[in-house]
């Protein structure tokens, strides 16, 4: 067993080893800068591969092979990519706001990263301890929405100051329910500290896991916290903001060369750090699904599972087509945020009943009956769907 | 005065100095949204974390983003003209004559000469504890008056639709 | 209930996916530079020049008529006459074009050249890969690059050349007939006033080969 620990360490131990060159005083520092960088290295390489994926991915969905031409089976397609779009013209509209046009991208990206100072990603391989882990992470997620709106604003054009206003309505919109999806997490764990939360869920039960995903609350909140996800990250079917560039603009449509590659790598980190924190909060983080596979370091289980959400992603992208404006909003107010607050109130049940299969059904029924009225109601005000007669063309 | 410290004001200061003092409306946003971040960096410097997160999250992530909505759907962004600066003398001899009576009596009170008390030890859980058991009627105070501010915008809104209809 | 139709969705682009790995007709995708689609026989490009036989200059069809030039929409095809004749795919002495260049960046491959064209000489092409670096000089294609030769004709459009072939053979045919009734009568008309008048039978003989 211990060589397994060893392994798992192998970070930690090589973190200290290094940071052992260093003169004491400077030691923090370097720890941090170390952790810092390899954090960048890490999700910049995963972004990498997730482009590769989500285009093969989509590709086979569609019946058709992905980018198969640059490597063998097409994995050096996203180098490809990086090299097009470094290599591009920068071009920036003459009216444009040059400071705002160009800042824009890089809040993005640095608020992206930022996310990812709270992920445990093995043990005891957090960037950062804080006490208020969670709330750290939605409080940098809304940093997001103003680099958004610096992107449509200083593009100076219609319609890309449009596209920007219904991306942060939409950005808005789905912060509500993300955020009180996770309530439900810091109140069963009565902490906001992500190790905390993680530590929580490391234990087992003869080969189960005490993850929360596995009780009706968990599972309700993981289903509400992920689509509210997708919705924040600006990914299909809520891709109306980058969708619309195709149609007429978006927000991003005066961007080009490695700003533009910087959006997307803003949307995909986003995508990765919100999966990340469902995996923290709901998914047991980076325990083993049974209590035999422990053997298996516990990084790589937290990037087993990340890339399970990954392709969940992709396949929901490949799958359904985009909602409209107004759909998009009701689903959030009038389905979404309802259903949270069900959730919360089946939780605080689940929290206070005693152990038994009566706080199942219970939590059961009362997640599943609001789920389903709801999901009747939101048939959009009633309008029957029936079939369509043409007056003129029969 | 750590080095961080003086950072953070300086970084603090100049975007709300460069919030009163830019010609372009939404340049004044942005830089006092800075001016908000870096507030919110003191405020966890000071290690108090909940305030510091909430700060973010509320007024980079909330407040800013309702003042470039407002702006940006009144189109009141054209840059205004400088105006006359014809007084900037007599301003400037009012100014100082303030800050000097200001000082004066801050230095005079002995505000200086108290003892920092250590700081309380208050994370998220004292402060949840606190707002549950002391400070309760102030929260549901507070709770009603936001749903008062909701109905009310949800009224004026469908009001306005059904009065244009 | 709300959720259904996704989950249905959701099984079905499974399905797509995992069966792409085991079924290889569900990928239709065809990868271009090493496979290629076969092509239909009406399909059309554009224009070449038919030749018969084994040299290019000598067996080419075209006699220069000057028809496909004046009918062509975009005026694509430049042609210049011979001065010089030579027997063309019937077997009559005709005129043969010295220059013949189509500039395939214009030709929009209407095939009104093919449907003028007297002479079964100019028919379309099937081949697509014409890319050139100069955009210019190099999508002009002269004389020498547009002739192919009659078995090419027949393996891209087989029925088209085999009727064409037949309606060649036939005027060959009735040709060879003309001539040799042509020369018999000649020969009789040679045998009969020989004795009667030597000078005069001479001349109409020229003449009537001529004519014909």
């Amino acid at each position: 067993m211990t060589r397994a620990v060893a392994v798992d360490q192998m970070f930690v131990t090589l973190n200290h080893a290094l940071v052992a060159y260093v003169p004491a005083v400077w030691r923090p520092l370097a720890s941090a800068v170390l952790g810092v960088v390899t954090v960048m290295v890490v999700f910049l390489t995963l972004f990498a591969l997730t482009v590769l994926l989500e285009r093969k991915g989509l590709g086979r969905m569609q019946n058709r092979y992905g980018p198969n031409r640059v490597g063998p089976w097409g994995i050096l397609q996203p180098v490809a990519d990086g090299i097009k779009a470094i290599i591009k013209e920068d071009v920036v509209p003459q009216s444009a706001d040059h400071a705002v046009h160009f800042l824009a991208p890089v809040l993005i990206v640095v608020a992206a990263f930022l996310n990812y100072a709270v992920i445990p990603v093995g043990r005891g391989m957090a960037l950062t301890d804080l006490n208020a882990g969670v709330l750290f992470f939605f409080a940098i997620s809304s940093m997001v929405e103003l680099g958004v709106f610096m992107a449509g604003w200083a593009s100076r054009s219609k319609y890309s100051l449009f596209g920007a206003m219904r991306a942060i309505a939409q950005m808005i919109s789905y912060e509500v329910p993300m955020l009180l999806a996770a309530t439900a997490t810091v109140m069963v764990a009565g902490t906001l500290s992500t190790t905390r939360i993680v530590e929580m869920q490391a234990t087992y039960t003869g080969q189960i896991p005490h993850w929360f995903v596995l009780t009706p609350w968990g599972f309700t909140g993981f289903c509400l916290f992920m689509v509210a996800a997708t919705a924040e990250s600006n990914r299909s079917p809520f891709d109306l903001p980058e969708g619309e560039s195709e149609i007429v603009a978006g927000y991003f449509i005066e961007y080009s060369g490695f700003k533009f590659a910087l959006f997307f790598i803003g949307e995909y980190l986003g995508m990765m750090a919100t999966s990340a924190m469902a995996i923290t909060l709901f998914l047991g983080g980076w325990s083993a699904p049974l209590a035999c596979l422990q053997w298996f370091p516990t990084w790589g289980w937290f990037f087993v599972k990340l890339v399970a959400l990954l392709c969940g992603f992709i396949w929901m992208r490949g799958t359904l087509p985009r909602l409209r404006m107004d759909q998009l909003m009701n689903f959030s107010w009038k389905f979404l945020l309802p259903m949270t607050l069900v959730n919360l109130v089946a939780t605080g049940l689940w929290r206070f009943l005693p152990v038994g299969w009566e706080r199942w059904l219970i939590c059961g029924a009362l997640v599943v009956v609001p789920y389903a009225l709801l999901g009747r109601s939101i048939n959009w005000q009633g309008r029957k769907v029936a079939v369509r007669r043409y007056r003129y063309a029969e | 005065m750590t080095i961080g410290f003086l950072i953070l004001a300086i970084v603090t200061m100049a975007g709300v100095v460069a919030a009163m003092s830019m010609r372009h409306l939404i340049h004044c946003v942005l830089a006092l949204t800075l001016g908000f971040a870096g507030l919110a960096m003191l405020y966890l410097q000071l290690e108090a974390q909940f305030v510091g997160l909430t700060q973010l999250l509320v007024y980079v992530g909330g407040v800013a983003i309702l003042a470039v909505f407002a702006i940006m759907t009144t189109h009141s962004s054209e840059p205004v003209a400088r105006p006359g600066t014809s007084y900037w003398l007599g301003g400037c001899v009012v100014a100082t004559a303030v800050f000097i009576l200001l000082a004066h009596a801050i230095e005079k009170s002995g505000v200086g000469a108290r003892t920092m008390p250590a700081a309380p030890v208050g994370g998220v859980k004292e402060i949840g504890v606190a707002l549950m058991s002391g400070y309760i009627l102030p929260l549901e105070i507070v709770g009603l008056l936001l749903t008062a501010a909701l109905v009310g915008a949800v009224v004026v809104a469908t009001g306005e639709g059904s009065g244009k209809r | 209930m709300l959720g259904r139709g996704i989950v249905e969705g959701m099984l079905e682009t499974a399905r797509n996916f995992l069966g792409s790995y085991v079924s290889r007709e569900r990928l239709t995708t065809v990868q271009y530079p090493e496979e290629r689609l076969a092509h239909i026989e009406n399909a059309r490009s554009f224009p070449f020049l038919v030749y018969d036989g084994a040299d290019w200059q000598a067996g080419m069809r075209c006699v220069s008529c000057q028809i496909c030039e004046k009918e062509c929409p975009p005026k694509c095809i430049y042609i210049e006459k011979s001065v010089d004749k030579k027997p063309d795919a019937v077997g009559r002495p005709q005129n043969y074009p010295k220059v013949f260049n189509i500039d395939v960046s214009v030709c929009m491959s209407c095939q009104i050249c093919v449907e003028v064209c007297p002479f079964d000489a100019i028919k379309m092409d099937v081949e697509y890969e014409l890319g050139a670096h100069d955009r210019f000089g190099g999508l002009l294609l002269d004389k020498q690059r547009l002739s192919k030769s009659n078995e090419y004709y027949h393996r891209i459009h087989p029925t088209e050349a085999a009727a064409v072939d037949a309606a060649l053979a036939e005027e060959r045919a009735k040709m060879q007939a003309k001539q040799q009734a042509a020369a018999a009568a000649a020969a009789a008309k040679a045998a009969a006033p020989v004795a009667a008048t030597p000078s005069a039978a001479i001349p109409s003989a020229p003449a009537t080969e001529g004519k014909a």
